[in-house]
C-alpha cells in the first residue's frame, strides 16, 4: 500500500472512531469527549500502524504494552479495541452504566480486555509504564510500552519522578505521547499553571523528544518511525492536538474537557464526523 | 534483642537465590531498610529509586502486573503515607502483588520525632480492599513472613516493621500462618490482643496479672488484615473481656479491627453469649516526640504496666 492511501485509511478508521467517541459519551451522558477527539488521529496511527498485539490473546508477554495514563480520555482507547475486537460493540454504548465492562476510567481491576492500567488518578501511569518497560528489559523481551500522558498532567509532581527513572534506567522501550492541546479542565493550561517551555523540559530530563502537528499524518507517523529508531534514552512525542477535533463547536474549547452533547449537538457532531470522514 | 530490618533484609537475600523474579525496591533507604543487603547480592534486581515514593509505588505495580515479585521498602511514613493514592490506585485497585515492606513505623522511631513516628499506618492499608496488613512481633517471625510472601501472589500485602530491635519472642519452632491469630498463653478471665512489640508486652503484662490472681490470655495478631475472627470471638466467648494493645493510633489499627469484631460477632454469632468490655492500649489521638524508643514507649503508656491496668479496668468493667 502507498504511503497517501496508507494515510487515507488510516483517516477514515480516524473519523470512524470519533464518531464512535461521540455516541458514546452521548450514550452514556457523561464523560469526556474533548481529549479523546483530540487523540484520536495520533492513537489511530498508533494502534493500526505500530502497536503489536493481538486481540485473541491479550495477555500474550510479547504484545506492546499500552497504558492511557490520562484516564479520561478512554472513549478513544476503547472505541479502538472495540473495533480491533477485545469485546463486543455493543459494549461501548453501555459505558458508565452500572455493571457494565466499561468503567468511567479504564480499569484492569474490571478486566477490560486490552486496558493494561487502571487510570483516572493523572500522574500515575507513566510510573507505572517505567515498571513494565523495566520489567521487559529484565525479562529480555522486545515489547515495546507506549504511555499517552496528557499536557496538564506534566503539572503533577510525579510525572517528572517518572522523567528521572526513564532517563535513569536508559528505558528505550518506553515511548510517551504527550496531548498538547492546551486545556484543562479549569481553562487554558498557560493561565492555570504554565507548562512552556514545555519540550525543553523534557529534553533537559534526559528524552529525546519530537514535536508534531498531531494531525498531519506524515508527521504522526515519521515521529513513530524515528522515535522507535532511537536507542539509549526514553523518547515522547509532544503531539499538538485540537481539543474536540472534528467537531466544530467543540474544538479548543476547553469546556468540552467534559461534557455530553444534547440530541442536537449530537446529530450536528455526527453530520460533521462523516462529511470529513465518511 | 534482635533487628527486624536485619531479618527482612536477610530473609530477602534468601528468597533472591530461590525465585529470581523476586526484585527490591527502595527510595533512598538501602542501609536504613537492610535492603543493601540483597542490592550486594543481585545488583541487577535491586532499584533504588531515589526519593520518589510516588513514583516508586506505582513503578512496583508495573513491574508486579509484568510478572516480578517486587518488594518495596522504605520507612512507613514514606509507604503508607506520602504514597497513599498511588498504593491504592496502582496497587490495591489493580490487586497488583507488590509487597510493602515499611520500616520505621510506630513510636520507636525514637529520637527523629513526630515527622517519622507514622502511627496511621495499619488504618492507611486496612481501609484499602484487596490490601492484606501483616505485623510481625519479633525478627524470627518476620523472617517467616517474608517467606511467606515469596509466593504472596493474589493480593498485595502491607508488611510492618520498626527501627528498633525488639525483644524476641519466639523460638525457631513457632510458624507463621497467614490470617492466623495464635494463642500465645492460655487464660480464662481477659483476652489480650496484641501486635508488634506489644506482643512481647502483653506477655509480661500477663505475668504480672497472674501475681495478680488474674488469668490472661495472650494472642498475637500478626495478620492485622484477614482479621482471624475464628480465634478473637472464641477467646472473648471464653475471657468476657479483651484488652488491644498496638504502637500505633487507638483509632483504625488493631483496637478497631478487633471492637469491629466484638461488636459484630458478640454476642449473637459464633456462639458467643454477651457482649464484652474492650479497652484499647495504643497512641490516643496524639502525634509522638523526641526520645529514646525506650523512654517513648513509657511515657506512652505501651508498658507491661499500662496493658496490666487496661486489663484490670476491663475486667471491673464486666464485673467481676
Amino acid at each position: 500500500m502507498d504511503m497517501d492511501k496508507e494515510i487515507e485509511a488510516l483517516k477514515r478508521k480516524a473519523y470512524q472512531l470519533r464518531r464512535d467517541v461521540v455516541e458514546m459519551v452521548y450514550k452514556a451522558q457523561s464523560g469526556h469527549p474533548g481529549g479523546a477527539l483530540g487523540m484520536a488521529d495520533v492513537l489511530t496511527v498508533l494502534h493500526y500502524k505500530f502497536i503489536r498485539a493481538d486481540p485473541r490473546n491479550p495477555a500474550w508477554p510479547d504484545r506492546d504494552r499500552f497504558i492511557l495514563s490520562n484516564g479520561h480520555t478512554c472513549p478513544i482507547l476503547y472505541a479502538i479495541l472495540a473495533d480491533k475486537g477485545y469485546f463486543p460493540r455493543e459494549e461501548l454504548w453501555r459505558l458508565r452504566r452500572l455493571g457494565a465492562l466499561l468503567q468511567g476510567h479504564p480499569s484492569t481491576a474490571h478486566k477490560i480486555p486490552g486496558v493494561e492500567f487502571s487510570s483516572g488518578s493523572l500522574g500515575i501511569g507513566l510510573s507505572f509504564a517505567c515498571g513494565m518497560a523495566l520489567a521487559g528489559k529484565l525479562d529480555k523481551r522486545d515489547y515495546r510500552v507506549f504511555c499517552s500522558i496528557s499536557d496538564a498532567e506534566c503539572q503533577e509532581g510525579q510525572t517528572w519522578e517518572a522523567a528521572l527513572t526513564a532517563h535513569h534506567y536508559k528505558l528505550d522501550n518506553l515511548i510517551a505521547i504527550l496531548d498538547r492541546n492546551n486545556c484543562q479542565i479549569d481553562g487554558p493550561t498557560e493561565r492555570i499553571m504554565a507548562l512552556e517551555p514545555l519540550a525543553e523540559k523534557w529534553r533537559a530530563f534526559g528524552w529525546e523528544t519530537f514535536e508534531i502537528d498531531g494531525h498531519d499524518y506524515e508527521q504522526i507517523i515519521s515521529a513513530f518511525e524515528a522515535a522507535l529508531k532511537v536507542q539509549g534514552k526514553p523518547k515522547i512525542i509532544i503531539s499538538h492536538n485540537l481539543l474536540g477535533k472534528g467537531v466544530s463547536f467543540m474544538e479548543g474549547d476547553h469546556r468540552w474537557h467534559h461534557g455530553a452533547p444534547s440530541p442536537e449537538q449530537f446529530e450536528q457532531a455526527m453530520r460533521e464526523l462523516e462529511a470529513y470522514g465518511g | 534483642k534482635a533487628s527486624l530490618r536485619k531479618a527482612f533484609g536477610e530473609a530477602l537475600v534468601e528468597l533472591g537465590e530461590e525465585d529470581e523474579q523476586v526484585v527490591v525496591l527502595t527510595a533512598d533507604l538501602a542501609g536504613s531498610t537492610n535492603t543493601d543487603l540483597f542490592a550486594k547480592r543481585f545488583p541487577e534486581r535491586f532499584f533504588n529509586l531515589g526519593i520518589t515514593e510516588a513514583n516508586m509505588m506505582a513503578l512496583a505495580a508495573g513491574l508486579a502486573l509484568s510478572g516480578k515479585k517486587p518488594f518495596v521498602s522504605t520507612f512507613a511514613i514514606f509507604a503508607a503515607g506520602k504514597p497513599w493514592e498511588q498504593v491504592r490506585q496502582a496497587i490495591a485497585y489493580q490487586s497488583a502483588p507488590v509487597r510493602i515492606v515499611a520500616t520505621h513505623a510506630g513510636l520507636t522511631v525514637g529520637e527523629d520525632g513526630a515527622s517519622h513516628q507514622m502511627l496511621e499506618d495499619i488504618n492507611n492499608m486496612r481501609v484499602l480492599p484487596n490490601m492484606d496488613v501483616i505485623v510481625p512481633a519479633d525478627a524470627v517471625e518476620t523472617k517467616q513472613v517474608i517467606h511467606a510472601l515469596k509466593d504472596h501472589d493474589a493480593n498485595p500485602v502491607y508488611v510492618r516493621l520498626a527501627r528498633a530491635p525488639f525483644p524476641i519472642v519466639f523460638d525457631d519452632d513457632y510458624r507463621f500462618e497467614f490470617g492466623k491469630a495464635k494463642v500465645l498463653r492460655q487464660g480464662k478471665d481477659v483476652s489480650l490482643f496484641a501486635c508488634g512489640l506489644m506482643v512481647y508486652q502483653s506477655l509480661k503484662a500477663a505475668e504480672l496479672l497472674a501475681r495478680e490472681g488474674i488469668s490472661a490470655e495472650v494472642i498475637n495478631i500478626s495478620t492485622i488484615k484477614p482479621l482471624d475472627l475464628e480465634t478473637v470471638v472464641s477467646s472473648v466467648t471464653k475471657t468476657g473481656a479483651a484488652v488491644t494493645a498496638e504502637e500505633h493510633q487507638v483509632v483504625g489499627g488493631l483496637g478497631s479491627a478487633v471492637a469491629e469484631a466484638l461488636a459484630e460477632h458478640c454476642p449473637g454469632r459464633r456462639g458467643a453469649p454477651r457482649a464484652s468490655p474492650l479497652e484499647r492500649v495504643g497512641v490516643r489521638d496524639q502525634f509522638g516526640q523526641s526520645g529514646s524508643a525506650d523512654e517513648l514507649i513509657e511515657y506512652y503508656g505501651l508498658t507491661p504496666e499500662g496493658i496490666a491496668q487496661a486489663a484490670i479496668r476491663a475486667l471491673k468493667r464486666k464485673g467481676r
